[in-house]
């Protein structure tokens, strides 16, 4: 059987080539071109402080947008992200009013987060739920205990050491924050693109009965992805939390779905089953710098949202009318 | 609109010799699969014409056209002596032609006398659908049928045979001068066949015009006035069932010399591998017991329902049985997940390539490693050198033929396909390869190259399963045969010079 007169190459393109004509690269191109035009729109724009800045714009989302990201390839979502913050914030100001030191606060963030997004897993992968429904449910339950136990009040009283977790620098212009979504971006992108897991989560994506047929654990992958996506809303409890310095039920409200945008602007299929880490990375450097643009302007929020939102759709309808026109 | 064309066919369908309907040497293609080559078949008004293959012989094919789902390539469509065209299914309908699918296409959500009338409702005042009147119209047709159903009741809440008789109103709702059933008795208990008999012979009554598929032979001549019989997408025979008898008509269905086009093997087993004891399933399958050794092929055969995918599937770890041990090699496994399987050497290829046995939006490469991630990994990191290698061993021993190994899946012939999927398993070194199906929707060339693997594996050592209804892939690939019938083993032959009809005899328990 073995008459191998014919060779099956591997690759057809090179990996540079798929990658030049990607969805990510066009993205790096509209970044560029918003960087530009904010250059041009304001003259504070171009100051290290002032970007540094602006990177606070989405540092924290972004942390949440990998894990979601992941999520989202594999054909669920987790829409309680921003409610976890809530609850994670509201337990770690609660221990402060106890004492809690540092360490523990941390600690309890990301417990908290973790407790939560096992939470979700369990009743999406053990009882079969859908994601979307579960953690709709789930949004509203931690944000009302966060509700239940502040009411109109806030907590404070955030030690020194803290704060540095969102006030922090680590040299120069560069935030502790930007270091720390710099690290997990990395960390995210090795796992998604380099790893078995992350190969697991494409297959789960594409077709989750074909790949439980192929031997993969599928309801162990989702429920991993689920406590990743836990956990780092603890991150960005902790970081959100010592950046503002106090805790109301509110915090981070909306934040879901604006994590949401930035994981499909950066080229996640909704669908699930494709997108890339560095995608989402572009997708919001991309959303920060607009909102930081348009804030230098004087642009009030409401306007900023209808931006963002004709953002999203503009970019992803773009590749549709492209291949529409040529079809023609 | 069509009301002349109603006409002619009512003249026409007064006179007994003008068939309804008629298709006039319909070829059909499609991608490197004839599926229908100039076959014929007429329906005559008030006579059951029942249509006979093996599984792949076209009557699928046959009938998706004659619905206006699929356009032939060659050939005509009467209606009543007259050339027509069903360019889509509305079209068909229009002519009275109606069908009553495998798995009938019903609203679970839906009321009874919602589904009867869905797409042609009764209207009233501003265009609105005339609730009352649907119902009192379900009603008529459904007492017609003699079916006790409330038109009000939503579908989910009947039986799988009411279910029928609602497909059956729906059909007779739009006036229907040519009824298809597409293996109607499949679902049904005794009882309910024998009230699905009074009603085929209620719509004889009425005129219509009857194609019954079956593989059942004991209601073909029970029900059925004509048969025609398909194999391989061709004609091979047609007449009255008064004309012939049981044998000519297996004979005409499986026709073809067996030992021809298989690889000639010599089979000498091992030592035995796989030892299953009293193993059962709530609904699907009771007390199966049996064993397989090293280089033998065991044939699995049955009708469609019989249980045997469901069997593989509870072996691979994707449903729970409810008793039952399997042994390998002399040690019992639990296995609670395919993944559990995998790791004990058991890998199943199952009939459905498109949603189970591979993964079509991701590359060749990808697919064929999936399995075995962990061998070309190390501490979890995937090294894509080795990953391309290990591809590149087990597509090359199968002869893929594609453009390059990142070609998604999804763009393969379904032979190249099924490579794909069997590279993957063999990839993870398995001691037992169930192959369900294995050359459903695979052309003839690479039919062969599969039967040929087949042989080689088991050669080699492998011990292999085959699930197929083909039979002349049963007698020509296996060295042992169990036949399945409602669950339940009734049959272990040993392939000596075991005759086809032996195993239709088996399987349908004649």
């Amino acid at each position: 059987m073995s008459t191998t007169d014919r060779f099956v190459p591997d690759r057809l393109q090179s990996p540079l080539e798929q990658r030049l004509k990607s969805w990510e690269t066009l993205l790096l191109l509209v970044a560029i071109g918003i960087f530009v035009a904010n250059s041009f729109a304001s003259p504070y724009f171009l100051n290290a402080w002032n970007l540094s800045d602006a990177t606070f714009n989405f540092t924290e989302k972004a942390m949440i947008a990998f894990a979601m990201a992941l999520l989202i390839i594999s054909g669920e979502i987790d829409l309680s992200v921003a409610s976890i913050i809530a609850l994670a914030s509201t337990a770690m100001g609660a221990a402060v009013q106890m004492g809690v030191g540092m360490p523990g606060l941390v600690l309890i963030g990301l417990g908290v987060g973790l407790l939560c997004g096992a939470f979700n897993g369990l009743l999406v992968t053990r009882m079969g739920l859908p994601s979307i429904v579960v953690t709709i449910g789930t949004m509203s339950l931690f944000r009302g205990i966060s509700f239940i136990v502040l009411g109109d009040q806030a907590f404070r009283g955030y030690p020194q050491s803290f704060s540095w977790f969102g006030q922090g620098y680590v040299w120069w212009v560069i935030s502790f924050e930007f270091v720390l979504f710099a690290i997990i971006a990395l960390i995210y992108a090795i796992l998604l693109h380099k790893t078995n897991f992350g190969r697991a989560v494409y297959a789960i994506g594409n077709n989750a009965t074909g790949a439980m047929f192929s031997g993969i654990r599928v309801q162990r992958v989702k429920f991993t992805l689920f406590l990743l996506t836990g956990l780092m809303s603890g991150v960005a409890a902790i970081c959100l939390t010592a950046r503002l310095g106090s805790t109301r039920p509110s915090i981070a409200t909306g934040w879901e779905l604006e994590i949401v945008t930035m994981v499909v602007l950066g080229g996640v299929s909704i669908l699930g089953g494709s997108g890339t880490i560095i995608g989402v990375v572009i997708a919001a450097f991309v959303m920060g710098l607009v909102t930081f643009g348009l804030g230098l302007l004087n642009v009030p929020g409401i306007v900023m949202s209808i931006v963002i939102g004709a953002l999203l759709i503009g970019v992803i309808a773009l590749p549709r009318l492209w291949s529409m026109w040529r079809a023609r | 609109m069509l009301e002349q064309t109603d006409n002619t066919i009512l003249r026409d369908a007064a006179s007994d010799d003008v068939a309804v309907l008629a298709l006039d040497r319909i070829t059909k293609t499609f991608p490197g699969v004839k599926a229908l080559s100039e076959v014929s078949l007429q329906l005559y008004p008030g006579k059951v014409t029942a249509l006979i293959g093996e599984n792949g012989a076209g009557k699928s094919t046959v009938v998706k056209t004659m619905t206006g789902i699929y356009q032939p390539d060659g050939g005509a469509i009467l209606v009543g002596g007259k050339v027509t065209k069903f360019p889509v299914p509305q079209a068909a309908s229009d002519h009275g032609v109606t069908a009553i699918h495998q798995e009938t296409v019903l609203f679970d959500e839906l009321s009874v006398a919602e589904n009867i009338f869905l797409g042609h409702a009764p209207r009233g005042a501003f265009g609105l659908i005339d609730l009352k009147k649907m119902a009192e119209r379900a009603r008529e047709i459904l007492n017609g049928i003699g079916a006790n159903i409330d038109p009000e009741h939503k579908l989910k809440d009947l039986g799988i045979a009411n279910k029928h008789l609602v497909a059956v109103a729906r059909a007779l709702s739009i006036d229907a001068r040519v009824v298809i059933m597409d293996e109607p008795t499949a679902a049904l208990s005794h009882k309910e066949i024998e009230e699905l008999y009074e009603l085929v012979e209620t719509l004889k009554a009425q005129g219509k015009a009857i194609l019954f598929i079956s593989h059942k032979f004991d209601e073909i001549f029970r029900i059925a006035d004509n048969y025609t019989v398909f194999r391989d997408g061709q004609l091979i025979g047609d007449g009255a069932i008064a004309d012939v008898s049981e044998p000519d008509l297996v004979k005409m269905m499986v026709g073809r010399d067996v030992s021809q086009i298989f690889p000639t093997r010599d089979s000498s087993p091992g030592d035995t591998i796989l030892r299953v004891e009293g193993y059962s399933h709530p609904t699907e399958f009771e007390d199966i017991g049996f064993f397989l050794r090293k280089g033998e092929i065991l044939g699995f055969y049955g009708l469609v329902g019989a249980g045997r995918s469901e069997l593989m599937q509870a072996l691979f770890g994707i449903t729970r049985p409810s008793g039952g041990t399997v042994e390998i090699d002399g040690a019992p496994v639990q296995i609670k997940s395919p993944a559990d399987a995998v790791d004990s050497g058991i890998v199943y290829v199952p009939e459905d390539r498109g949603k189970q046995g591979a993964i079509l939006d991701l590359p060749i490469f990808q697919n064929v490693t999936l399995p075995s991630l962990g061998r070309i990994s190390s501490k979890g990191f995937l090294k894509l050198a080795e990953e391309f290698k290990l591809a590149r061993e087990y597509t090359e021993r199968l002869d893929l033929r594609a453009a390059s190994l990142d070609t998604h899946v999804g763009n393969l012939s379904g032979g190249n396909q099924q490579k794909v999927v069997i590279a993957k398993w063999l990839a993870t070194k398995p001691k037992v390869i169930i192959l369900d199906e294995p050359t459903k929707g695979v052309d003839i060339g690479s039919k062969a190259a599969v039967h040929e693997f087949m042989a080689e594996l088991a050669a080699q050592g492998l011990a292999v399963i085959m699930v197929s209804s083909e039979i002349p892939e049963v007698l020509g690939m296996s060295d042992r045969v169990i036949v399945m019938r409602e669950g339940r083993m009734v049959a272990e032959l040993a392939n000596g010079d075991l005759q086809p009809e032996t195993l239709v005899r088996h399987a349908a328990g004649i």
